[in-house]
């Protein structure tokens, strides 16, 4: 079989990315879960909520230092595997990448430090404030990155001169259409993912009995942030979805599994798109629900993949699932926010085992959701890397074969296992060392010590516990 | 389009001086990890590691600052460079990363110390071996079509770039010993004073035959040379000057200078390369002017790093001071 370096660099791209992408999602929302965490020690003077913040600090250095290394291989992809796209884009992607870098460099000069270390050298209120710049920053960070990304999918603002964009209007291009329902997606799946992280180690630490006091008061929080980002995300998402369907249609057909344009479309449940019959078998639907979500009309009519040739149509059958997880994911999360409710009175929320145990499993959900999503945006832009203009055949590096893309493809899977099955291993041990570690003295603290990320945390990697 | 400022030029400057920034600032801590099998014992590798610690990921910050400015000022470069050293690209990675990882775990580690301290040698020899091999891959030059790269997966790796890559290992491994040199003292600082002339030796060999062989390569660079602009001589001449210090130096048990001239010889080889290919940037066809991004593209970032490469050297700096003096002997457990 000849190897397609096509596929291949596909392949490693969403593996590079995918790794990628569920650290920088946790960060960005728990950066805002530490500031929240030390505005309240700030205000109430509490030094429960230091205790807290002291932890998940340590949490956040280490998935932040992950991060920071496989973001490093993003940056060098686009030019290695997709040096035609690179090269067209230049002019946009190249700035908006570097500003992404500079943000982040800025960010780790100021303020980082200052938020690790520093507690005990600055001010309270000091602290505090760079707290508040280090959750900014991500968001700042992200702000580029989602640009560039909704570039992609809503191209704007650019002209096309001899194969090379230019652009025509930054604001138009860094604003296009799809940007702002992306950003708010994003960052809304950021505080979620922080919200369950933090509710199930902390149910998780409320079964063993440690530190009861500081770990029920993270999880009455988290469930109260639940409460009220699980069910906003859902509307989001529809708004992002109906955004889509008027710059995308053929992302949402296959989202939906509509093969022929027609009216009163049912919501499938269940089915099995087979591209090459371009239909379904095995449907379980309800009638008309797609239109009226959509279109709220019961008999509004949404175009179908008929609309265009079988090589311009997404992968439907990975669309179709990849959104059905998120979704269901996503409902899922807002069942857990609405039991919490339930519970809450006389403080059963840290009584119902069930309801705990629910929680330490929940707490990965929002990764597979995250995953899920950007697969549908992803896979759902297919064949087109720059929507309606360049295909990913025509981005791709004309002199890579399928051998170098092979060989690279198991480097990086080689190196990713290697490098963090290690990053993972250890940030377990930080969540099992628990706040009683974070806030002792620490045994592993040396003179003239790096100032690393990593050295936030204060746990021997290789030592039991 | 004419403006009356010309931002390539800028750009080059600005990027050439990263470029320069890293080679020196990450060059002694990969050298570290090059001098990590040579060692004396366990001890003097945790002072060797302890003393390029808190200022490592610092120094690589240019290389990523480097990497993706090259992409909004110098697109061309970024796509005939990465597709032409693929495999390269993806080995400095790779090596990047390893020892990246090793310098957060073996602090951290006991009993799996001895793995995190092959991952950090065999991973900065790797980076340093692949980066050399990038700048002989560059001397080379780089086969095109149009704007595309259409040579094919290993063409990068040649006799003339296998000695170009071992001699920055070498050179890389010379920063290191003569930073040690400066930083420590006893035991890691001897170990350092003996193994310099051997280092210098090897970069000294590396450096003849790439100052003999690149005018072979590329007739340009003959016609520069032999071409009437004899100031450019100085800088050859300068470099084998700061290599004479490095040796005289060591010899007289100096501790600051012999780090010093290194640099100068680093500074002046460069300086002395970029006076053969300017103003090609993909040689053999294509000057800075030919890489260029649009001119809004180059004015739009240009704001955002004038504002922050000020912060970054303020903090470099501030981060230098705090550490500076002597490395005691290693203290973790």
């Amino acid at each position: 079989m000849e190897l397609d370096p096509l596929i291949l660099s596909r392949i490693q791209f969403a593996f590079v990315v995918c790794f990628h992408a569920i650290f920088p999602v946790f960060t960005i929302g728990l950066a805002s879960t530490i500031a929240g965490f030390e505005i309240l020690a700030f205000k109430t003077g509490n030094p429960l909520w230091q205790r807290l913040s002291k932890f998940w600090i340590q949490v956040f250095a280490v998935v932040f230092g992950i991060g920071v290394v496989s973001g490093i291989v993003m940056s060098f992809q686009f030019g290695t595997n997709w040096s035609n796209f690179s090269y067209a884009t230049a002019n946009f992607l190249g700035p908006v990448l570097s500003y992404e870098v500079v943000t982040a460099f800025f960010l780790e000069a100021a303020f980082l430090g200052v938020l690790l270390f520093g507690r005990d050298k600055v001010p309270q209120g000091v602290h505090l404030f760079a707290a508040i710049m280090v959750a900014t920053g991500t968001f700042i960070s992200s702000f580029w990155i989602l640009a560039a990304n909704s570039l992609m999918q809503t191209p704007d603002g650019l002209e096309l001169i001899n194969g090379m964009y230019y652009v025509v209007s930054w604001t138009d291009s860094l604003f296009n259409p799809s940007f702002g329902y992306r950003f708010a997606h994003m960052a809304l799946a950021s505080f979620l993912t922080a919200a369950f992280v933090v509710a199930g180690v902390s149910a998780w630490f409320i079964i063993q009995k440690r530190e009861l006091a500081a770990n029920k008061k993270a999880l009455s929080v988290a469930l109260w942030f639940l409460l009220v980002l699980a069910p906003l995300q859902a509307a989001v998402g529809d708004f992002h979805g109906l955004n889509t369907l008027k710059h995308q249609p053929m992302k949402v057909a296959a989202m939906e599994g509509n093969w022929e344009t027609s009216t009163g479309v049912p919501l499938l449940l269940f089915a099995i798109p087979d591209q090459k019959a371009q239909t379904n078998h095995l449907e379980v639907k309800i009638p008309k629900l797609a239109s009226y979500v959509l279109t709220h009309d019961w008999d509004g009519e949404l175009p179908g993949l008929n609309e265009v040739p079988i090589e311009e149509q997404p992968p439907v059958f990975v669309v179709f699932w990849s959104f059905r997880v998120m979704v269901g994911l996503g409902l899922l999360m807002i069942a857990f926010a609405l039991w919490g409710l339930v519970l809450r009175p006389k403080g059963r929320i840290y009584q119902s085992k069930a309801f705990l145990n629910g929680l330490r499993i929940m707490s990965i959900s929002p990764f597979f959701a995250v995953l899920a999503g950007w697969v549908v945006t992803e896979s759902g832009r297919a064949p087109w890397l720059i929507y309606g203009q360049m295909t990913h055949a025509q981005g791709l590096t004309p002199s890579l074969t399928g051998g170098m893309a092979l060989f690279t493809l198991i480097g990086y899977i080689v190196v990713y296992s290697l490098v963090f099955s290690a990053g993972i291993y250890y940030l377990l041990k930080v969540f099992r060392g628990g706040l009683e570690k974070a806030s002792a003295p620490h045994e592993m603290d040396e003179i003239e010590r790096p100032m690393r990320p990593f050295s936030a945390a204060h746990v021997a990697i290789d030592e039991d516990l | 389009m004419e403006h009356t400022f010309d931002l390539t030029i800028i750009w080059a400057g600005i990027i050439g001086f990263g470029l320069m920034m890293y080679v020196l600032m990450d060059g002694f801590d990969l050298g570290q990890g090059i001098l990590f099998p040579f060692a004396p014992n366990e001890k003097a590798r945790d002072t060797m590691m302890n003393s390029v610690a808190p200022v490592w990921d610092g120094n690589e910050t240019w290389l990523v600052l480097g990497g993706a400015g090259l992409l909004a000022a110098f697109p061309l470069v970024y796509s005939v460079f990465l597709p032409a050293l693929y495999i390269g690209v993806f080995l400095m990675l790779a090596g990047l990363i390893f020892r990246g990882v090793a310098f957060e775990f073996r602090f951290k580690a006991k009993t799996s110390k001895y793995l995190w301290s092959w991952s950090f040698s065999v991973g900065s020899i790797v980076a340093a071996f692949a980066q050399g091999a990038v700048v002989g891959a560059y001397i080379q030059g780089f086969e095109t079509e149009g704007f595309v790269y259409s040579g094919g997966a290993l063409d990068w790796l040649t006799p003339f770039t296998v000695i170009t890559g071992l001699g920055l290992v070498a050179g890389y491994a010379l920063l290191g010993s003569t930073w040690l040199i400066m930083k420590t003292e006893g035991e890691v600082q001897d170990f350092a004073y003996n193994i310099t002339p051997k280092l210098l030796a090897a970069l000294m060999a590396v450096f003849a035959i790439v100052s003999i062989y690149t005018p072979f390569i590329d007739p340009s660079v003959q016609d520069r040379w032999f071409g009437g602009i004899s100031i450019i001589w100085a800088l050859p001449v300068l470099a084998l000057y700061c290599a004479f210090i490095v040796f005289n130096s060591v010899r007289k048990r100096q501790e600051g200078m012999p780090f010093v001239a290194t640099m100068g010889i680093f500074l002046f080889s460069y300086l002395g390369l970029l006076a053969s290919k300017w103003p090609y940037i993909v040689p053999p066809k294509f000057t800075i002017w030919d890489a260029a991004s649009a001119y809004n593209s180059q004015l739009f970032l240009l704001l955002g790093f004038l504002f922050v490469i000020p912060i970054v050297l303020a903090y470099t700096s501030w981060t230098y001071w705090v550490f500076r003096g002597k490395v005691k002997e290693a203290g973790y457990h």
